[in-house]
């Protein structure tokens, strides 16, 4: 399908000009070109300068940023010397961009009918009495449930899928002919990406568009693109065709990116990429993978890769490109650390546990109101033994961060128990625990920028619970805490700094060292990896395993992820609207029998590889709150077994040792 | 939603009644009352002083007095001046409406620009536009008003003689005698409260500029005005509500340093001209109306917000 291109950039250099007046590239050199019928993804880590390169195509460069050389052109049209008029024109119209964050994007004071209308009303020839009618066509080709009523709705009061969904609709309301998506599943629940990545597939093929699909998944590239571009540090270290990329990658930077992704089918930790990329700010004399790269000799730190066309069909910026198979005897993977002689004593025991948000009001306690909604969390029953890895795994609002938060004390509950070493019950909120308990159980969270004080050095974040639980201070306080820093693979020289001076990799170990720092019984883990790069998420896994090693800690560990969950976890709990649905050994889990929410689940995972299709059974809706009886999933599950399912809590199966689905249907069947 | 408007209607009713307490228990533990002041000049004796607070009813229990002056001032009747003879209620309504009518002005000139200027340097960020307004507003927050407005007599009304220096209208005329000499202090408020809203106004406008759903906008093509005054302007004034109400409360307040400056006869100078006569029924008055004030433009400015921000409109009205 490789016609003339129809997207081309050509030696494209952007950058922004630094305070001592220096040029600093962020883009460099770039070359890109898309044809119709044409999709090609673009790959790399955080701050390569993928964002930058896909709104370039649209002749768009954020505040700061300017063109230092190269062109852009878009059918023809020269995108960087173009009238304001004819700009506008072609934005939204000819060439749409679907936005990495909706519920961002859409602005917040105009309905949703409104936004769609302007887009039409700018960019199609249909007459102004349609509009309603075309709305509402546009929000159906995206499958979106009741689109009259949509059109009253503000972005705020619909769910994430949702609002990427009506970004779709609004981009297509032009019927554009190229269409560049900026990490357009970020941050969406497995089931809902999964509809949307078939959506945009479908959309593709049917109006032969031409995509730019910007994204650090490569599972979601592998589902929609037929071409992959890799860039990193600014340069495209790679491109090919997306099997090519992404099942024999030619580039080390690839290769590695590739082998840090946990997958599904493989029950072992992925292999880390170390270090990190360079700064814009840092001039790179030679390849700037060199100082991450095993294959690195002295060419490579002293001169730059060309780019170098292989008869394949692929471009590769790297001298060693023949030698990557190299790598792969090099990164024999370690398997995990697997059962770490789980004790036979149970380090917590959650019984009968509900937590419910919603306080009944000062009028329904009154009128003593009988329509209380259900518990958002309910007959939570786990013992966790010493030196496990507990798993929680589910889609948004599947409690399973709520089930963290009240062993932690920071969510009051409503009934059932939390025990501690089998004798002594927690009590319900933190500030009533004794600090003994409160040494024992400690807690990291996702986004390490917000639990780490920006105002605090890094020696005062570790000193906080080694003073507060072992009273240390002076000499031992520090030398405490330059030992733990190397535990987490950081150095002394990190004490003096401020968390904003760390990478997001480096502050989320200094968050693991904090809670190592008390030397607890058992880590709470709450999407610890998700606000960091796959790279990085790898090496932050690693070094939870190991440092569990050494101390046999217990941990409970909340992730969307399965293919993480199921690297890290010696058991998971699978969780729907705040009830376990299946829970069980990692591998008995996560193969046959299943439960039918386990089995949607596991189905909607994009795999980074072309050949896997995901399975879609179940829908993606949103649901607010539980069913008042019955089983949770009974809304969406596609082999509902009937009334039944709507009244009566499903029955524990066992179905083997320690493996039990609550189901309704026949154990056979499953 | 009538639920909520119910309930902050009577927390605002709740916090005027704990000031009116507050403001009462105060006044009644400063040494000395009405009497020893009117008395004072007389050398009262013993016996003069038990007379008078006999006549001023000044010797039943603090609550019952409390409880007859709110129920007085419910219905308007903020009883009688500390010599006895005047109603509170001429004196601070004719200082109310001046009051008013010069905050009124000040608003109708202040507030608008206040936004425009806001508007202009939030889009010219760092350009000429912006830079001469920020600079002026710096320098309208930091010299004192009475600084700037002796400033002004000076140029406006010494030098070029263009408009009256100082107010001699008395407090009880009406409002349209007031003009021209009404003109400078509005002019010196206006650029006093501009600064504040202004500076506020081009923060917020930056930061609504710099969103994820402006740059989408203008990424779907949208014209760059239409996307100023459909995309980024609702948004970027929600947050000048609140300070705007502030503004309007402090001007109702009574802006004392301007008052006198200007020998303008409002509420502000009339606290002070109390004070200092221990006119305490006064005083005590003025503060009520100034607590009451404060609360109805920030209700005001509260329910504003939830109508113009969508989501907390769908909040309330949603369910």
């Amino acid at each position: 399908m490789s016609q003339t291109p129809f997207i081309d950039i050509k030696n494209l250099s952007v950058g922004y000009t630094s305070r001592s007046g220096k040029t600093i590239p962020v883009l460099r050199d770039v070359n890109l070109s898309i044809a119709r019928g044409d999709s090609i993804g673009l790959v790399g880590e955080s701050g390569s300068g993928k964002s930058t390169l896909a709104l370039a195509a649209m002749g768009y460069f954020k505040r700061g940023l300017h063109v230092i050389s190269g062109q852009v052109q878009f059918d023809g049209i020269d995108m960087l010397n173009i009238s304001r008029n004819d700009l506008q024109h072609l934005r939204g119209g000819r060439l749409a961009l679907i936005p990495q964050n909706s519920g961002q994007s859409l602005t917040p004071n105009l309905r949703i009918g409104q936004q769609i209308t302007e887009a039409l009303r700018l960019h199609s020839d249909l007459p102004a009495n349609d509009f309603d009618a075309g709305v509402i066509d546009l929000l159906s080709q995206v499958r979106l449930p009741d689109p009259v009523g949509l059109t009253d709705r503000y972005p705020h009061e619909l769910s994430g899928g949702q609002q990427q969904r009506v970004a779709i609709a609004m981009a297509l309301a032009s019927n554009p002919e190229a269409l560049l998506l900026d990490e357009p599943t970020t941050g969406l629940d497995v089931t809902t990406q999964a509809h949307i990545m078939e959506l945009l597939r479908d959309l593709a093929k049917e109006r032969n568009l031409a995509m730019l699909y910007v994204s650090h998944d490569l599972g979601a590239i592998a589902r929609v693109c037929n071409k992959v571009m890799v860039m990193y540090a600014g340069e495209t270290v790679l491109t090919g065709s997306t099997k090519q990329v992404l099942l024999s990658p030619r580039h080390p930077y690839a290769h590695g990116l590739l082998a840090s992704i946990p997958r599904l089918h493989e029950a072992s930790l992925p292999q880390a990429l170390d270090g990190r990329p360079p700064m814009p700010s840092e001039t790179i004399i030679g390849c700037a993978f060199a100082d991450r790269c095993k294959l690195a000799d002295k060419t490579c730190h002293s001169s730059p890769p060309p780019l170098d066309r292989l008869d394949t069909g692929e471009a590769v910026r790297c001298f060693h490109h023949d030698q990557i198979s190299q790598l792969n005897q090099k990164s024999q993977k370690s398997a995990r650390s697997m059962p770490v002689a789980v004790d036979k004593d149970t380090a917590l025991s959650l019984v009968n546990l509900a937590v419910s948000y919603t306080q009944p009001g000062l009028l329904a306690k009154l009128f003593a109101s009988q329509d209380t909604p259900p518990s958002t969390v309910d007959r939570i029953t786990i013992d966790i033994k010493k030196g496990e890895t507990l798993g929680l795994v589910g889609e948004s609002g599947s409690g399973k961060s709520t089930i963290l938060k009240t062993i932690a004390g920071m969510v009051p509950r409503q009934s059932g128990n939390i025990i501690l070493n089998q004798t002594e019950p927690l009590d319900t909120m933190v500030e009533k625990r004794p600090s003994a308990y409160l040494r024992q159980v400690q807690i990291i969270f996702q986004n390490p920028d917000d639990s780490l004080n920006p105002r605090h050095t890094i020696e005062q974040i570790l000193a906080q619970p080694l003073r507060l639980y072992y009273g240390l201070s002076g000499a031992p306080l520090r030398d405490r805490s330059i030992a733990i820093l190397e535990q987490v693979r950081l150095g002394a020289h990190y004490l003096e700094r401020l968390p904003s001076q760390l990478s997001g990799g480096e502050k989320q170990r200094v968050a693991i060292a904090r809670a190592f720092a008390a030397d607890p019984e058992i880590i709470l883990c709450d999407e610890v990896t998700s606000a960091l790069d796959v790279s990085v998420q790898a090496a932050v896994l690693d070094l939870l395993d190991v440092l569990k090693r050494q101390d046999g800690t217990t941990y409970i560990f909340v992730s969307h992820d399965l293919a993480v969950v199921k690297a890290i976890s010696d058991r998971v709990a699978v969780l729907y609207q705040g009830r376990i649905c299946e829970i069980g050994p990692v591998a008995a889990v996560y193969s046959a029998p299943f439960h039918p929410y386990t089995d949607a689940l596991l189905g909607a995972v994009l795999e980074p590889d072309p050949d896997v299709a995901p399975r879609l059974t179940a829908d993606d809706a949103v649901e607010l709150s539980p069913p008042k009886t019955g089983c949770p999933f009974q809304r969406r599950c596609p082999r509902k077994l009937g009334s039944i399912c709507e009244t009566d809590i499903p029955t524990m199966q066992e179905i083997a040792p320690g493996h039990v689905i609550h189901c309704h249907i026949p154990r056979a069947d499953l | 939603m009538l639920f909520m408007l119910i309930r902050r209607v009577f927390l605002g009713g709740v916090t005027v009644c704990i000031v009116s307490l507050i403001i009462f228990a105060g006044v009644e533990m400063l040494p000395g009352d009405a009497c020893t002041q009117f008395l004072g000049e007389y050398q009262a004796d013993e016996e003069l002083l038990a007379q008078c607070r006999k006549d001023l009813d000044l010797n039943r229990p603090p609550i019952d007095r409390f409880a007859e002056w709110t129920q007085g001032a419910i219905t308007g009747d903020l009883g009688l001046a500390a010599d006895g003879k005047t109603k509170i209620s001429t004196i601070v309504g004719d200082r109310l409406k001046n009051s008013l009518l010069l905050a009124f002005c000040a608003m109708s000139v202040g507030i608008p620009l206040a936004l425009l200027l806001g508007v202009i340097s939030g889009l010219w960020r760092d350009r000429l536009p912006d830079i001469i307004a920020s600079t002026l507003a710096i320098f309208a927050m930091t010299i004192p008003e009475f600084v700037s407005a002796t400033l002004l007599i000076l140029v406006l009304s010494v030098w070029l003689g263009w408009l009256p220096g100082i107010v001699l209208t008395s407090a009880a005329a009406p409002a349209s005698e007031f003009f021209p000499e009404i003109l400078l202090p509005v002019i010196v408020l206006s650029f006093v409260m501009c600064a504040h809203i202004m500076r506020m106004v081009r923060s917020s406008v930056i930061d609504v500029m710099a969103s994820d759903y402006v740059q989408m906008a203008t990424l779907k093509g949208v014209p760059y005005w239409q996307m100023v005054f459909r995309h980024a302007l609702p948004n970027a004034l929600l947050p000048a509500i609140n300070v705007v109400a502030l503004t309007i409360a402090w001007l109702l307040g009574g802006v004392v340093v301007i008052e006198v400056v200007f020998n303008y006869p409002g509420l502000g100078r009339l606290m002070i001209d109390s004070i200092s006569d221990r006119n305490l029924p006064v005083v005590q008055s003025i503060a009520l109306i100034v607590a009451s004030v404060y609360v109805c433009v920030n209700l005001a400015a509260d329910l504003l917000t939830m109508i113009a921000n969508p989501k907390l409109r769908t909040m309330y009205m949603r369910k």
